[in-house]
């Protein structure tokens, strides 16, 4: 029914194509770079933050729990570069060692996604007319629980928690996912060289294994790289409702979460969270904006 | 769905495809909320724990086994299995939502009240929203290379934005550092400004990412070409040609708006105090109080099927090439 009707959703908009100002594969001038400064900066971004959740010991100068009352709410300075919070433990160390937790939630709830999108997408796209109409209809009950509600109704039933947040923000990423992988499916479905492989006598399961799957896994993985930027934001908002990772741990939804009491005395503690959240999300929109007019040329 | 289904009434047969129309999206309505019900119906049955207990308020109340027999009885949950879903189903399909576990008010009433304050949020951020969107993508397509590029980032930025960063940060300049507005939001006018702006900028970025698109390619298409050379003006190529282009997104995105306005309302409300809907259903999730999870997820999923055929109808409406689709 409302299948054949295309529906943006969250993740298109953003990779829309975009072609116009693109310099030309190999200029580094002034006016190039320029236009690649964006792209730049997100890699560099993302590439900080992925080392930072390896090897948190090497970038962080306190141990992200170590409890040290003299300093408590020491704003930004030499001592304590991002400040400290009601304890006195560094919000730069804090947001270091949180890269792993938030990082880690971020992507297993991708795959988590992703996976089922996968799934779901490739039934509907490849399982014949009926499958395709029950795949639809349990697409259309996911998408009017929009956002948030989904992985609230989710919570609700499941209890709060780490797990559940997981779960949570992949339930509410899947159903635009599988609707693009869906698309992506039908249309390599109709494609010349999947025509070529039927007339050949090629069997069903080979031609989605041998040249459906893999031509749809490139849309997937820039899928997956807007996704995370998403995933993060979505896990970090559970926390930050008190309904994720508990207070102690260094995860940047549960500091912004823990700053929020102490909003009129120590804006740092909010402030530079949320920072390390919002440059991960625009980074990971910037790439993958990259990686689709990279396919796409 | 193959026929052009808003040339309504002028044959029978045009008048009966909008008729087949009308009921496909009835019944695929019907079934999206019978489908809700069910799922958290038994969603809650499969995962241990009692609901009396959530009744009774939460595990830590120690409550006595006859109270959590009383409340088991209370709130019919000592029937069989089937008998309860379908007696859930005939209550919900008579329009009792039940009472609620932490408020011990039927859900109805709560609903009744948390509505109008969510629905003023909501309504108005949206407006600030589509505004915004629109006049950065205006201003951008004008301004060439440089001015489209700045736009581009702001938006990527803006709709990066968490809403709960973004209220924290215009709490502390606004209301703490300047104390121009209110922390906590009243239905007053200042009280708005910051939930309405938390709202609307992210909302904007997403809006704003699509419409400039859109916008740049209705103004290098043939369409704009041929108004350019019967000679009119760069405005009126705009204002006549274009626009209606760059509202498309903006429509066919409102059942996505719908789902961010909804999810910042859950925390938007928490952080300005404010009362609605999204407040209520946060501290329901935290009780486990279902039959207010169940209403509010049955309303705003009956909320999203409405949005979606209108924006179905306004899609058709702005652009006459989609009605044959």
């Amino acid at each position: 029914m409302s299948n054949k009707r295309p529906v943006l959703s969250p993740g298109e908009p953003v990779l829309a194509q975009r072609t116009a100002n693109r310099p030309a594969p190999g200029t580094w001038g002034p006016k190039a770079l320029a236009v690649r400064l964006p792209l730049l900066l997100s890699a560099a971004a993302l590439a900080f933050f992925v080392l930072a959740a390896l090897v948190p010991n090497a970038l962080a100068p306190f141990d992200p729990l170590a409890i040290n009352p003299a300093a408590a709410f020491s704003p930004p300075g030499s001592a304590h570069l991002l400040g400290t919070d009601e304890s006195g433990r560094d919000i730069y160390s804090r947001i270091i060692h949180g890269s792993r937790p938030s990082l880690l939630i971020g992507a297993a709830a991708t795959a988590i996604g992703l996976g089922l999108a996968l799934l779901l997408g490739t039934i509907a796209g490849f399982g014949g007319k009926w499958l395709d109409f029950g795949v639809g209809r349990i697409l259309e009950v996911l998408f009017a629980l929009p956002g948030l509600l989904l992985a609230l109704v989710f919570i609700a039933l499941a209890g709060p928690g780490v797990g559940t947040t997981v779960v949570a923000v992949g339930l509410t990423t899947a159903p635009g996912y599988a609707r693009m992988i869906r698309a992506q499916i039908i249309a390599l479905r109709t494609s010349p060289m999947v025509e070529a492989a039927t007339v050949l006598g090629r069997s069903r399961t080979r031609i989605l294994a041998t040249h459906i799957l893999p031509n749809a896994l490139a849309p997937i993985a820039v899928l997956g790289t807007l996704g995370l930027g998403q995933a993060v934001v979505w896990a970090a908002s559970l926390s930050f409702l008190g309904l994720g990772a508990p207070p102690p741990a260094p995860e940047w939804g549960a500091m912004l979460s823990a700053g929020r009491t102490y909003l009129a005395l120590a804006w740092w503690m909010t402030f530079f969270p949320g920072l390390a959240i919002v440059l991960v999300a625009a980074a990971s929109t910037v790439l993958s904006r990259a990686l689709k007019t990279a396919g796409a040329r | 769905m193959s026929q052009p289904i808003l040339a309504g009434g002028r044959s029978p047969r045009v008048a009966g495809a909008a008729a087949r129309w009308a009921l496909g999206k009835i019944g695929g309505g019907l079934f999206v909320l019978w489908a809700v019900a069910t799922a958290i119906f038994f969603g809650i049955r499969m995962i241990p724990g009692d609901p009396a207990e959530a009744i009774m308020g939460g595990p830590g109340s120690q409550a006595s086994a006859e109270a959590l027999a009383q409340a088991r009885a209370d709130y019919g949950l000592d029937a069989p299995l089937y008998v309860q879903y379908f007696s859930q189903l005939w209550r919900l399909a008579t329009g009792d939502l039940g009472t609620s576990y932490s408020l011990k008010t039927p859900v109805s009433e709560v609903l009744g009240e948390l509505v109008p304050p969510t629905l003023v949020l909501a309504v108005l951020a949206l407006l600030v929203a589509w505004a915004l969107a629109l006049v950065v993508a205006v201003l951008s397509t004008r301004s060439g290379a440089l001015g489209s590029a700045l736009a581009s980032g702001l938006e990527i930025v803006s709709a990066a934005v968490p809403h709960f960063w973004l209220a924290s940060v215009l709490i502390m300049l606004f209301a703490t550092a300047l104390g121009w507005l209110p922390p906590v939001s009243t239905n007053a006018p200042a009280g708005l400004v910051l939930p309405v702006a938390t709202l609307a900028l992210p909302l904007a970025g997403f809006l704003g990412q699509v419409m400039r698109d859109t916008l740049e390619a209705a103004h290098r298409s043939p369409f704009a070409l041929s108004a350019r050379a019967r000679g009119e003006s760069e405005t009126g190529v705009l204002l006549r040609h274009s626009l209606r282009h760059a509202a498309l997104p903006g429509i066919a995105l409102s059942g996505w708006a719908f789902g961010s306005l909804l999810s910042g309302a859950v925390v938007v409300e928490s952080i300005f105090a404010r009362p609605g809907l999204g407040r209520s259903l946060l501290s329901a999730v935290t009780a486990r109080d279902i039959p207010m999870v169940t209403g509010v997820a049955l309303l705003s999923a009956a909320a999203y099927v409405v949005i979606m055929a209108f924006s179905d109808i306004a899609e058709r409406l702005a652009d006459p090439r989609m009605a044959g689709s």
